[in-house]
């Protein structure tokens, strides 16, 4: 018998993991039509989700907790059984702007280029303004970590607005933002056209930021247990695929077709094997972990993960601290579900639900209920980490010095 | 009830206008265009939103509704919560609408199940339009087909209709099939 799953996207490289269960056949070896439907807004992503249009979506993880505690709309759990990959995103600035901050065309220290950009801000006669994909999306939060490192307030020094990411490179284009944080292909897409310089990518910032993440209804997902976790090996096997060197060529035709991400294949790849053209007429540059969708659990929902996001999202005044919010939050990252669907698979499951984030300098050999796992450096580019533990010491350590 | 309809395509806007009138709701405003939006919008402190679901802009809309004091504390809602069939019927029309918090659910929901007949009345519109369109490409080609006809054997406009009747007959395939293959082939094949 097979399950039909219908599942909801943005035309993003980091949809890879569905398209690739759906095109390769992951999903129909474990019985499942997987169905999916393309958006061109989170907003109309999520509602699908919440409605019941759709049964699964690729979401920023972000609009998941949200979601869940209720932030802009009625309150709908949400759970988070797998992580469809980590960073991807990439800052990109106006060209002028750019070269006051950074050698265009080159990938330099996050720090100095922050620097270098609150002197910018400061001297400026108006606020420079930032697009982010969505208010409760990664980029949103990983960009305010960033700025408030480099001792830009994020909330009074410049302005951040929302432009969802197929009109992000455009938007750039027009003049109506300085600047622009959002996931491949659209940074490119901007470079290509001469409109921007990526003067930094994300996981230069957080080397293993949480990024796209499999939503779906926490109600959905439980009274279908069996449904869910078949769902969950089909994508984990795309995963294995994603990052197989060989079908590089393949994967990046595959995204590039109309009703998926109706793009450039060639530029496609650069994102696909992390290599990133920073400026035109420049060459492509490799920056190892770019894209992290699959290798040393990349996919398994970290709770400390989840607290992360929380943590960002006091921070940005978007709702108060809450300890009964923090443990609903953490609450929508599901290990349990993850290491039930993979365990058949023979995959190392870490032993640990939660870790202190950016804690790991060099490769560590970590605790498994099955397999071996090494995980390597998982820093913040400002040196600090984050004990999920101390949600109010970490708050208060954050304020701009 | 100020009602503000946020959609690109001016038709359907118009379509959606026309049928809120009807129901005496005349306190409508249409944005077509997303610049500025947000002053405007917030100028205007709308009672319900109505946006098309599929319109691209939706992620800056619930940005601005996040940050305006007129719109402070919107709810995204199709009919009622527990109004299942409701909410199917308004995300397969593709309406989306916006309340501001506090309205009444039994004055919201009249407005948007006439937003989500005049949706469906767009989109049938559409639809139609997309039939007529294809007829007269369809009659056009036929034309050529029977010019062809007429121009290769000789024949006269009746004739050439016929034997491409014929042909569809025989082949059980539509006149215009047959008449598109003919010209295709035609063009392929050139003087040969």
């Amino acid at each position: 018998m097979t399950d039909t799953v219908r599942l909801g996207f943005l035309p993003l490289v980091d949809a890879a993991l569905p398209i690739l269960a759906r095109e390769f056949g992951f999903a129909e070896d474990e019985g499942i039509d997987l169905t999916l439907i393309r958006d061109m807004s989170w907003a109309t992503v999520s509602d699908r989700l919440l409605y019941g249009h759709s049964d699964a979506a690729h979401l920023i993880a972000p609009l998941a907790i949200a979601t869940t505690l209720g932030l802009g709309r009625p309150a709908t759990p949400l759970s988070v059984p797998f992580v469809l990959g980590l960073n991807g995103n990439a800052v990109t600035l106006r060209p002028d702007l750019a070269a006051q901050v950074t050698t265009p065309g080159a990938p330099g220290d996050v720090a100095d280029i922050g620097a270098r950009l609150a002197d910018v801000v400061k001297a400026a006669d108006r606020k420079l303004r930032f697009a982010v994909v969505h208010r409760y999306s990664s980029h949103n939060y990983m960009l305010r970590y960033w700025l408030r490192g480099c001792g830009i307030d994020p909330d009074t020094d410049v302005e951040i607005v929302t432009v969802a990411p197929p009109f992000a490179a455009q938007a750039l284009a027009d003049g109506e933002v300085d600047g622009i944080c959002v996931g491949e292909p659209w940074n490119s897409v901007a470079v290509d056209r001469g409109a921007g310089v990526i003067v930094a990518v994300t996981s230069q910032i957080w080397l293993r930021g949480v990024e796209k993440v499999l939503a779906m209804r926490t109600g959905v997902m439980e009274d279908n247990r069996d449904r869910t976790h078949r769902l969950v090996r089909a994508l984990y096997r795309a995963g294995e695929a994603f990052v197989d060197p060989a079908r590089l060529d393949t994967v990046a035709g595959v995204l590039a077709r109309p009703e998926y991400l109706d793009g450039s294949a060639a530029r496609i790849a650069r994102a696909v094997s992390d290599r990133i053209l920073f400026a035109r007429a420049h060459n492509p540059l490799h920056v190892p972990d770019f894209m992290f969708q699959h290798r040393e659990a990349a996919n398994f929902p970290w709770v400390s993960q989840a607290a992360w996001l929380y943590a960002q999202m006091c921070l940005a005044g978007h709702t108060p601290p809450d300890d009964h919010d923090y443990a609903a939050a953490q609450r929508v990252f599901r290990p349990d579900i993850y290491r039930a669907a993979l365990r058949p698979l023979g995959v190392a499951l870490p032993g640990a639900s939660s870790k202190l984030e950016g804690g790991i300098a060099e490769p560590l050999a970590v605790g498994t209920t099955q397999g071996r796992l090494i995980l390597s450096a998982d820093q913040f580019f400002d040196g600090r980490s984050f004990d999920p533990e101390t949600l109010s010491t970490y708050l208060a350590e954050s304020t701009i010095s | 009830m100020r009602i503000a309809v946020v959609d690109e395509s001016a038709a359907r806007a118009a379509v959606i206008e026309e049928g809120l009138h009807d129901a005496g709701l005349t306190d409508v405003t249409v944005f077509a265009d997303r610049h500025g939006i947000a002053a405007r919008l917030e100028a205007l402190s709308p009672d319900v939103v109505l946006i098309n679901l599929a319109n691209p802009h939706r992620d800056e809309l619930e940005e601005l509704f996040a940050l305006s004091k007129a719109m402070a504390r919107p709810v995204a809602m199709f009919v009622d919560q527990s109004d299942s069939a409701g909410i199917e019927a308004a995300i397969d029309a593709g309406v989306s609408a916006y309340v501001v918090d506090g309205m009444k659910k039994e004055r919201i929901k009249p407005v948007l199940e006439l937003a989500i007949r005049r949706f469906n009345a767009f989109t049938r519109l559409r639809v139609e339009l997309d039939e007529a369109r294809s007829a007269l490409a369809e009659r056009e080609t036929v034309d050529a087909a029977k010019r062809l006809l007429m121009k290769k054997r000789g024949i006269d406009e009746p004739a050439a209709y016929a034997l491409l009747r014929k042909a569809a007959m025989d082949s059980g395939r539509r006149i215009g099939d047959v008449a598109d293959a003919l010209v295709t082939a035609d063009r392929l094949m050139g003087d040969l």
